[in-house]
């Protein structure tokens, strides 16, 4: 089997450096399955697939669900009014989403090479965040079950806000430059 | 920096939109009948008012959905969103 590299692979001792102090941790989510699903949200396919994901899509915009543990967790992100997406450990098994809609009108694709995953916790994740994102990343209005696309100093990332931090969806492209930025932001929160 | 409130994800700054132009331009039922004219004015003619401005917008680094808003290009106010396929609203 070839080498694998994820994006952000060289960033792994810097990141781990920056987390030493305890208020932050930075690491890269290497290689998570993650699948964009676009169907008309009240079309029986939908049902469908929310039934092979274990919930339904949520329909509310900025909004995500998760289900699921260990190995079958799951968190579907709302992307648009008829579009969403699946992030899920490696190895997750795409074709029970493509036999949940069937033959029927929409697409289920794996898109996992296109973003690869930051996670950035810690009491001081929201500060570090909030130095190049405009959005309001206070949990009483972004908490768990939120989610948005929006930009990071200046890159287009999703968010999904956890209990103790987010993960952050950054294009593969992007991910050097995001993690060089992060680690510029978080100088000063780095003992 | 306008604060755009798009109908899908609420309000984001501008920096994530695309304009789009003067909104509810329709295509030609037949093309193919219209004189260079005819077409020419399709293309590249559009409303310049100072006031309440229908345009198009893409949520282009959130949702990426087309959407329509109503400005004021005089003051940059945004009377109001609507999604593609409503109808447009009266200006308040
Ligand atoms: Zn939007």
């Amino acid at each position: 089997m070839a080498e694998r590299r994820s994006p952000a692979a060289a960033y792994a001792g810097r990141f781990e450096a920056a987390s030493r102090g305890g208020a932050l941790r930075l690491a890269e989510l290497p290689f998570l399955t993650q699948i964009d699903v676009r169907v008309d949200p009240s079309s029986p396919a939908a049902g469908d697939i929310g039934d092979a994901l274990g919930v339904p899509l949520p329909v509310e915009p900025g909004t995500a669900v998760r289900a699921g543990s260990g190995a079958d967790e799951v968190t579907v992100a709302w992307l648009g009014p008829d579009e969403w997406l699946v992030v899920a450990p490696e190895g997750h098994r795409v074709e029970l989403l493509r036999k949940g809609l069937g033959d029927r009108h929409g697409s289920i694709v794996d898109v996992s090479a296109q973003r690869t995953a930051l996670l950035v916790t810690g009491p001081r994740a929201r500060d570090l965040l909030a130095h190049g994102c405009a959005l309001d990343l206070h949990p009483a209005v972004f908490g768990p079950g939120a989610c948005a696309q929006t930009t990071l100093a200046r890159a287009q990332v999703v968010l999904i806000p956890r209990e103790d931090g987010f993960l952050l969806l950054v294009r593969s492209s992007f991910a050097a430059y995001l993690a060089e930025w992060l680690l510029d932001a978080a100088a000063e929160y780095v003992a | 920096m306008l604060l755009i409130p798009c109908p899908w994800c609420g309000p984001r700054e501008e920096a994530e939109f695309h304009y789009g132009g003067q909104a509810h331009v329709a295509y030609p039922e037949d093309p193919a009948a219209l004189s260079d004219e005819e077409w020419a004015r399709y293309l590249f003619f559009r409303d310049n008012p100072k006031g309440v401005f229908a345009e198009r917008w893409s949520h282009s680094a959130g949702c990426r959905r087309w959407f329509n808003a109503l400005r004021d290009t005089a003051t940059n106010q945004i009377h109001g969103v609507y999604r593609v396929g409503e109808p447009r609203p009266v200006a308040s």
